[in-house]
Parts: structure tokens; C-alpha cells; sequence
């Protein structure tokens, strides 16, 4: 291809652009639309994700021992525990390390009453899991194990999470089809508005000799700057009211703090943003492939 | 102008640059569109290809362009067997043949120039040589002051003028003209056929499908004409047969 060939087609699919500006403005309207819910969605859902999963960090499995037992059977039970898949991290408490805090937080300025450790018993191991789906496992295998003599499980916790964590998983797949079915529909729409322009312009090009390499390609450059176009509008908009948002929901639920913790905006964006755009991108170039072929067989 | 004219094998198909040999077409339903229709056309012929509507004229044009194949028989253009071509040889067997059309099809949102341009481009003629290449042209047509105009702000005479410097800009061998006067008024009708008869005289091919009696009558070119499908009869300087 010649240079100036290549320039243009270039030009060509700016002018398309121009020269069809309310079937542009369309095309891109439609894919904003599209890429502006997927954002919105994808935020909250990350979010959400995000705050289970730190919640989910904060599930533990306590396990305390029989009486008398020796350090040494506890170092073993220690290996054995942190052995399991289960298991993402494991800390030991002695009874004395209990007892100061227990002491700091409770007692303050009584405990100088007690001149032995009463919680002489409540060495433990505190287990944080790997999967929260995983604690009855985990919990089955602890109570099994010589020298255990308690196992405390946070039952609700895991079991809610766990729900939660598919919820999201099925609420997610069942919006990202629906936009998906929408978008389609948009999108195959307003394709079908520029094609009557089009069909007589790809038939004259065909009569004259145009390859069909060279009447598709200003269409496909128009579909691809739409399609980037389409994403570009979105971002921003969503970049704008989720920095806002954010801010708004910290100010007016502040007591909420402690639960509920944003993702940053721009962790938000390292994936929303390249997505989008290959979205849109794609979008765009499939429905101009699609919309010209139709025509290209004269 | 740019466009270099093909040297082809010279055999004995030279002479004859249109050939169709025995050529029927059927579509899925009805009767045949064409029916046995056998023409050799030469090289720098004018011919004039008559007939009613529903006579074969316009299946005709179509075999020639490789818009349809035909059901049996086959077809040489330029001495390329137009039946094997190609899907994607297609493009460039049309940049050999010039072709006007009675609703002379322009792109109606650019201006002259570029409509006419628009053929080069696509044979990928350097922008600098565009530029000489369509002036040049559109004074032949005599539309050379009017590049800027876009096409809805021209007469229908003027249009079929910016086509046919469309059409010749490439130095086709051939010309097809599918009714070049049918949406035209006879002045400007005889302007067309004038303009059609000194292409034909730089050695071009002229193949001109039409209705027009006076023209064709006043002409004395070959004419042959057809009825439902075939070619009831074939002259040189003939003229319009009336169908009662």
C-alpha cells in the first residue's frame, strides 16, 4: 500500500466520522451507555469483593490445648497445623501473652490483685484460613488432633461470607450478560440506521474496482476511533463520580468507616481502564467488519 | 492520466474484446433472463444494445461486470474468461471497463473532484498526479469550472458528465452505459451521446444499453436488440425495431 493510500484512508474514516456525525454520535452514545454501566458495575463489584475479602482475612480458628501439655507437643501440633492447605497464616499466644492483654483490656489497674496467671490454660494457636469455605474442614481436623482440647470456630462468619462471595459471583455474570444482550441489541440497531448511506456507497466503490481491502478499511478505522471514543466518555465519568462518591459516603457515613473501605481509584482503573477501552475498541471494529461484509459481494 | 492499458496474449480473441458464447441466465424463479445469446464485439466497436424491459439488457451489463455469472455459456471481456474470475480478482478485471449508470451513482456527500478523484484513488494513482490527471478530465466532460460542486447542486446532464469522467479517467478499454440518457432531457441526451461517440473514437469500446429510438436511430452505429432473453436481430448501423 502507498503511502498516500494509507493516509488516505485514514482521512477518509476521520471524514466518515464527520460527514455521518448523528449516526456517530449514536454509535458512540451506545457504547458509552454500555461501558458507563460496565464501569459503575465493575467498581461496585470490586469494592464489595474487596470488603469481603477483608473480612474474610479477619476469620480465624482458635485452638486450645489440654491441660498440662508440653511445649514441645505444641511446637508439633504447630508444624502439623500449618502444614494444611487451609491455612494461611498462624500465630501462637502463650498463656502469659493472653493474660497481658486480657490484663490491658479488661482489668487495667485491678489485676495487681492476681499474683498467678488464672488463664494459666489458654495457650493458643489463632489460625487465619486461606479460604473461608474451608473452616469445617479445618475444624473437623483439629478436634481429631491428640493434645486439642478446644476448638473455637467463628461459624456465622464463614458460612455468611461464603454465601456472599457467590452472590456476587452470580449477580456479576448475570449483569455483565445483560449489558452484553443490551449493548448487542444497541449497537446492531444503530449499525443497521448507517447502512442504507453506506450500501450505496460500497456499491459504487465496488462497480468502480475498489478491493474490498480498500473499501472496508475507512470503515473499520470509523468503527475503532467510535468504539474508542465510547470508551473514553465513560471512563471519565466514572473516574469523576467514583472519586466523588467515595469522598461523599466517608463524610456521611463515617461511623461506616471501619467496615467499609474503598478501593482506590486508581487500583479501580488499572484493569476498568484497558478493559473498557478493548471493549469499546472491539465493539467497534467487529460491528464495522460485520455491517460493510453484508455489502462487500456486489 | 494515469492507468496503464494491459498488453494481453494476441490471439485470435484480440480482435474481438466482448465475447459471449452461448450465454443463458435463469434466476430461481421465472423465465430465463437470458436465453442462448451469443455476441462478439470489437475492439473500438460502438454498439447499442436495445430492447424492453425485461428484454435481458440489464442481465447483460451484469455478466459483463461480473456482477452475476451466468446459468450455462461463457463470457470473455478483454480476453479474461469473466465466468473463472475470481472472487478477489474481481476488483481489478473493473478498473478495465468504464461504467455509467442511468442514476449516474455518485457519492452524493463529495464534490466533483473528489468523485472523480475517488477513481484513482482506489487504483492507488499518486496524489500528485491526481491532480493533473482530474482537471484534464473534466474538461473533456466540460465540467472543469464546477470541481467544487457536489453533486445535488448539478444538473441531471452535469451528473452523468462527472460519471463519465469517473468512468474514462483510468483509459478503460471499454465503456458500459446502462441507459446513460434515461433520466436526461434529449439536449442534453445528444450532449452525452456526442461525448460518447469521441471517447469511442480515441479507440475506446462503447457498449451503450438504451430505450432512446431517436438516438439510436440517428446514430447509424451496430445495434442489437433483444426480446425476452435473445437476440432477434443484430445490425451494423441499424436501427430502433419497433415491437408492433
Amino acid at each position: 500500500m502507498r503511502i498516500s493510500t494509507l493516509f488516505y484512508t485514514i482521512k477518509q474514516g476521520f471524514v466518515n466520522i464527520v460527514r455521518n456525525k448523528w449516526f456517530s454520535l449514536a454509535s458512540i452514545a451506545t457504547i458509552s451507555a454500555c461501558l458507563f454501566l460496565f464501569g459503575l458495575f465493575y467498581a461496585i463489584l470490586t469494592n464489595f469483593q474487596h470488603i469481603v475479602k477483608t473480612a474474610e482475612e479477619g476469620v480465624s480458628v482458635t485452638v486450645f490445648f489440654d491441660e498440662g501439655i508440653s511445649e514441645d507437643r505444641i511446637r508439633e501440633i504447630g508444624d502439623m497445623i500449618n502444614h494444611r492447605v487451609e491455612v494461611r497464616e498462624i500465630v501462637y499466644k502463650s498463656a502469659e501473652e493472653v493474660w497481658e492483654e486480657f490484663k490491658v483490656e479488661y482489668l487495667g489497674e485491678y489485676a495487681d490483685g492476681f499474683t498467678e496467671n488464672p488463664l494459666e490454660d489458654s495457650a493458643n494457636y489463632e489460625i487465619y484460613l486461606s479460604d473461608v469455605n474451608m473452616q469445617s474442614t479445618l475444624v473437623t481436623y483439629l478436634e481429631s488432633v491428640e493434645g486439642v482440647r478446644q476448638v473455637n470456630r467463628s461459624e456465622i462468619t464463614a458460612n455468611m461470607l461464603g454465601g456472599i462471595n457467590i452472590l456476587i459471583g452470580y449477580v456479576s455474570l448475570g449483569i455483565i450478560a445483560i449489558l452484553l444482550a443490551v449493548s448487542v441489541f444497541l449497537i446492531s440497531n444503530t449499525v443497521m440506521i448507517g447502512i442504507s448511506v453506506r450500501k450505496e456507497e460500497i456499491n459504487i466503490m465496488k462497480y468502480i474496482g475498489a478491493t474490498d481491502f480498500f473499501v472496508r478499511s475507512p470503515f473499520v478505522i470509523e468503527g475503532i476511533l467510535i468504539g474508542l471514543l465510547g470508551s473514553v466518555v465513560p471512563l471519565i465519568s466514572v473516574y469523576y463520580l467514583y472519586t466523588n462518591v467515595i469522598v461523599y459516603i466517608g463524610e456521611r457515613f463515617h461511623f461506616l468507616s471501619g467496615l467499609l473501605q474503598f478501593l482506590p481509584v486508581e487500583e479501580i482503573f488499572s484493569t476498568l481502564m484497558p478493559a473498557s477501552i478493548a471493549i469499546g475498541v472491539g465493539i467497534g471494529f467487529l460491528g464495522s467488519i460485520v455491517t460493510v461484509r453484508k455489502h462487500l459481494k456486489v | 492520466m494515469a492507468g496503464k492499458r494491459r498488453t494481453r496474449r494476441s490471439t485470435a480473441e484480440a480482435r474481438d474484446i466482448i465475447v459471449l458464447d452461448n450465454v443463458s441466465k435463469s434466476y430461481s424463479t421465472g423465465a430465463p433472463a437470458l436465453n442462448g445469446v451469443s455476441i462478439r464485439i470489437r475492439r473500438g466497436e460502438f454498439v447499442f444494445v436495445v430492447g424492453d424491459s425485461g428484454s435481458g439488457k440489464s442481465t447483460l451489463i451484469k455478466l459483463l461486470l461480473r456482477e452475476l455469472t451466468p446459468t450455462s455459456g461463457g463470457v470473455w471481456v478483454n480476453g479474461q474468461d469473466v465466468v473463472r474470475l475470481r472472487h478477489r480478482k474481481i476488483p481489478k478485471f473493473r478498473r478495465n471497463l468504464g461504467i455509467v449508470f442511468q442514476d449516474f451513482r455518485l457519492l452524493k456527500d463529495r464534490n466533483v473532484y473528489e468523485n472523480v478523484a475517488f477513481a484513482q484513488r482506489i487504483i492507488q494513482v499518486p496524489t500528485r498526479e491526481i491532480r493533473k490527471n482530474v482537471p484534464a478530465i473534466l474538461s473533456i466532460v466540460g465540467l472543469a469550472g464546477k470541481y467544487k460542486a457536489k453533486p445535488k447542486q448539478l444538473s441531471g446532464g452535469e451528473q452523468q458528465r462527472v460519471a463519465l469522467a469517473r468512468a474514462l479517467i483510468n483509459k478503460p478499454s471499454i465503456l458500459l452505459a446502462d441507459e446513460p440518457t434515461g433520466n436526461l432531457d434529449p439536449k442534453n441526451s445528444w450532449e452525452i451521446m456526442k461525448l460518447l461517440e469521441e471517447i469511442n473514437q480515441t479507440g475506446t469500446t462503447v457498449l451503450v444499453v438504451t430505450h432512446n429510438r431517436e438516438i439510436v436511430n440517428a446514430m447509424k452505429k451496430r445495434v442489437v436488440t433483444m426480446k425476452k432473453g435473445v437476440i432477434v436481430s443484430d445490425e451494423e448501423e441499424g436501427g430502433y425495431i419497433d415491437e408492433d
